[in-house]
């Protein structure tokens, strides 16, 4: 045992990192590389969504075949950061409490925009706003309470988003923008993404009326987006309050928000909530990414992100790496053949996520993998979630070496153990 | 361990110098009013659908899953989403969130507004032996209304015709309150128009029903039902002027009276039951203990029983088959209590006092220890902070519904929990309470209380106002 601490210390010194001490790897260090990434991930976060900025005005000022394109190649690669910072989210509250102005999911698209009412309906009278459309509405009603809608401007997204308290009414973020350059997947689990045509921003020769409100909405909700990132990059950086927050606390209070972040999202999000539910329902609603067909990157990159936590060690979007001692490295300096065991369970995920993402570029997407009656691709989706759940196993082992139990569940002022108090 | 000896040490010395203030002692675990199931994320308006803090995280993704169906918009069948069609025909929400908004509580529908999460419940009284015998008995809650059944259902699927709609008008009741203090209540009259499938029966009951939040179910399902059935006292023996009796009722997968814990009248035993019972009432969905494809469809209703529904073989001929029901389940039982904000605050403190002083308690009692459950390991033995005893107490004419249900009178209700209470503004943007959000705040749903509880609510009255003042902070820290 002994041995393998100091062969994970060294290491750890020829990475430069030092402050190996003798239980092998700095806490602090480790703490200090996860917020470096975090700050990674968001920045190129931010850097994707100014590009996606940049390509959305180009569209609203010149609409055609070749700008809208260029927004939904934006937005494809916008995400692709983007889902891998998810890593980030469920143990720090702050990012979980940010997160639903910019990735929030299922939204009800007829709050938004026209939708075609043969595939979407129109019975949802028990959500007022199901079909309210902000785009055709200069004036709406939330609640008997008029809201005026004439301008498009970031309040007034603000204020609808989840207005009414349903969910599902999402006015900004990655999925509402996501919805504006695509627009609705009227395929269900047949191929074909949505069909948007660049005219419906046209304001001189504009298909589906307002083009003028639908460009606004458009350019509104990728400011937002800008905005919203830049928030969560100064958080992370040098003087931000989320890093100093993470470094001030106990350690091993850091190390276990790194671990729950990891362990939430493959468990219950991504497995649970995103792929599991899809597949018992066998239904393209539940497709993560619907409108744009892209569902096996954002899974791909958020089990990536995942693993690039887990190893200390992301490339950025410019090919330039983070890197620095890590998770892997405090169970590795516990117990080597755990950490073997959760590098080889992260890889075989990689390879599960993979085999979806070439599925789909092969051209049967996500939701026809999850629909009923393909059996094949039932099958693939089914081994990611497996993978998923079988990493999140070897991660709750990590724990338990780790002695992290206890620093989970702490929370009370004023109580450690109440079943102890009745006695 | 020594954590908690400092702490042990830290609410002794507060209770000795507590009393001589007039403030109540900080007590350990109060402020984690669910145990450690309690959550200490982030106060907004999601507050109220954080998972049980001692979850694993194997747990997590049936957790999700069930939210998954928890919001899930049902949709008429058939369609090509076998697993999510089966809607109605005639139903108040085509989603279990839609009246759960933010697993929060419901509201009255504001004018010209359609009522989703609130509905009127519907009964006559039983017309033979038989039905007088099986209430008697707790086997059934009610006798449904011949035509449209045990509630209102205000829509229906294309094709069909809703049953009707409620309309509510208010009448004010001024109140005074010592210190020159007024406060004015509404006093709510219910009726219904558009009635869709003829006239009712001249005896039909109508009681006005809200959506209750969601948080802590699974821990009051845990605690053990021979403690709380021990706190009974239906004849009042020990002279308090609060009897408390235990509205009995059939658990159906348990084939046994149970303690009725859940509904306003504790019309269900257990969270599963009661949510089957809302997927079919609600809904319009069959399920293993609620069998019915049609829903609440009567008799009466021909087409409403012969449209095409959703309860496909694959899915054993329900529309909810049974592990659906079980991950909805879990899901309701594992929305966790919020931790609270302030509770060692002296307004609190001296609110708490005044809380016990003027017997509120002794119906919403502070905290029960949960049971041993091996198959809820997220609610075993924790040491909880609900603020009920989950029985029911007679809250007088004021309140009364004038529709019994089981064994609950027409002026019975069960003690609803008090927990998250001060975070209806934050989580569901307004703040009404009592069965039929007629009570605008706090104080007027203490104004409300009648019955049993008239003698703790005159004290509130005659109380000197910052005492209410504090009482009502108390309240809403909760």
């Amino acid at each position: 045992m002994k041995r393998f601490v100091m062969v994970a210390a060294s290491a750890a010194v020829l990475l430069g990192t030092g402050q190996a001490g003798a239980a092998g790897v700095d806490k602090k260090a480790v703490l200090t590389t996860y917020a470096d990434i975090a700050h990674a991930k968001y920045e190129d976060s931010l850097i994707a969504a100014k590009r996606l900025k940049v390509a959305v005005d180009a569209l609203v000022a010149a609409p055609g075949a070749e700008t809208l394109a260029a927004a939904k190649a934006a937005w494809i690669a916008a995400r692709v950061p983007y889902q891998q910072s998810e890593a980030f989210r469920f143990g720090n509250a702050s990012v979980d409490e940010w997160e639903g102005k910019v990735n929030a999911w299922p939204l009800d698209e007829g709050l938004i925009d026209y939708v075609n009412a043969d595939t979407y309906g129109t019975e949802s009278g028990e959500n007022p706003l199901y079909t309210a459309n902000i785009i055709a509405h200069p004036k709406l009603k939330v609640g008997g309470k008029s809201v005026n809608a004439g301008k498009i401007d970031k309040k007034l997204l603000g204020k609808m988003h989840e207005a009414g308290g349903v969910e599902a009414n999402v006015t900004t973020g990655y999925h509402a923008i996501e919805f504006m350059l695509w627009g609705q997947d009227t395929n269900g689990t047949g191929p074909g993404a949505g069909n948007r045509p660049a005219s419906d921003f046209d304001t001189k020769a504009c298909t589906g009326g307002n083009c003028d409100r639908r460009a606004a909405y458009l350019l509104t909700a990728t400011g937002l987006l800008v905005d919203d990132l830049k928030t969560m990059v100064d958080g992370w950086g040098a003087k931000g309050k989320i890093r100093a927050k993470l470094l001030k606390g106990k350690p091993d209070t850091g190390i276990a928000t790194i671990v729950t972040g990891l362990g939430s999202l493959s468990y219950g999000e991504l497995a649970g909530e995103r792929m599991k539910l899809g597949l018992m329902l066998h239904d393209p609603e539940e497709e993560h990414d619907c409108f744009s067909d892209n569902t096996h990157n954002s899974h791909f990159y958020d089990a990536k992100g995942i693993q690039n936590v887990y190893l200390g060690k992301y490339t950025r979007t410019d090919g330039s790496e983070v890197k620095g001692p890590a998770l892997a490295d405090l169970v590795a300096a516990k117990d080597p053949a755990l950490d073997g065991d959760m590098k080889a369970k992260l890889d075989t995920t990689m390879a599960a996520m993979g085999v979806l993402v070439k599925t789909a570029e092969g051209g049967e997407v996500y939701d026809q993998m999850i629909g009923a009656g393909n059996s094949a691709g039932n099958a693939k989706v089914q081994a990611a979630i497996d993978a998923l759940v079988a990493q999140t196993r070897s991660l709750e082992k990590a724990v338990a070496v780790l002695a992290l139990g206890e620093v989970k569940f702490e929370g009370s002022d004023s109580l450690d153990n109440p079943s102890a108090i009745g006695k | 361990m020594r954590v908690m000896i400092v702490s042990l040490l830290a609410g002794l010395s507060m209770a000795g110098a507590a009393l001589a203030n007039g403030l109540a002692p900080l007590e350990p675990g109060e402020d984690m009013p669910g145990g450690t199931a309690t959550h200490a994320k982030v106060i907004n308006r999601d507050a109220f659908s954080h998972f049980s803090a001692n979850m694993s995280f194997a747990k997590e993704m049936d957790f999700k899953v069930g939210n998954g169906f928890f919001r899930r918009l049902w949709v008429t069948a058939p369609s090509s989403t076998k697993a999510a069609d089966g809607l109605g025909p005639l139903f108040n929400a085509r989603a279990c969130q839609n009246c759960h908004l933010k697993d929060g509580r419901g509201h009255v529908p504001a004018e010209g507004e359609e009522g989703v999460s609130m509905f009127l419940r519907l009964s006559i009284p039983p017309q033979t032996n038989d039905q007088k015998t099986a209430i008697a008995q707790g086997r059934a809650n009610i006798v449904p209304e011949p035509t449209y059944g045990g509630q209102l259902q205000n829509f229906a699927i294309a094709g069909h015709a809703a049953e009707g709609r409620m309309t509510i008008r208010y009448q004010d009741i001024p109140v005074a309150l010592s210190g020159g203090e007024k406060a004015s209540l509404r006093q709510p009259s219910y009726a219904i128009s558009d009635l869709g499938y003829g006239p009712l029966h001249p005896q039909t009951l109508i009681s006005p029903r809200v959506a209750p939040p969601m948080i802590g179910l699974g821990l009051l399902e845990a605690i053990a039902e021979e403690s709380l059935i021990a706190r009974a006292d239906p004849d009042d023996k020990d002279g308090d002027g609060i009897s408390g009796r235990a509205k009995m009722i059939w658990g159906q997968e348990e084939g046994r009276l149970m303690l009725g814990r859940f509904g306003w009248k504790g019309g269900n035993p257990t969270v599963k039951q009661q949510s089957a019972d809302a997927f079919n009432g609600d809904i319009g969905l069959s399920n293993p203990l609620f069998p019915a494809n049609s829903g609440d469809c009567t008799g009466a209703q021909k087409a409403c029983l012969e449209a095409p529904h959703g309860g496909d073989d694959q899915y054993s001929g329900f529309e909810v088959p049974a592990n659906v029901l079980d991950l909805v389940t879990f899901y309701s039982r594992n929305l966790a209590v919020p931790k609270r904000r302030d509770a060692s605050d002296p307004q609190v403190l001296r609110g708490k006092l005044v809380f016990t002083e003027s017997g509120c308690a002794l119906c919403h009692t502070p905290s029960h220890k949960t049971a041993q459950r091996a198959d809820m390991p997220e609610q075993s033995e924790q040491l909880i902070w609900p603020y009920t005893d989950l029985l029911l107490h007679d809250m007088g004419d004021g309140l009364a519904d004038n529709r019994p249900e089981g064994m609950a009178s027409g002026s019975e209700w069960k003690t609803p929990p008090l927990w998250g209470i001060g975070l209806t503004q934050v989580v569901s943007s307004h703040s009404q309470l009592l069965h039929d959000g007629r009570a605008r705040n706090t104080l007027e749903a203490i104004l409300w209380h009648g019955g049993e509880a008239k003698t703790a609510r005159d004290k509130v009255v005659s109380m000197p106002k910052t005492d209410r003042a504090a009482l009502i902070r108390f309240v809403n820290s909760l």
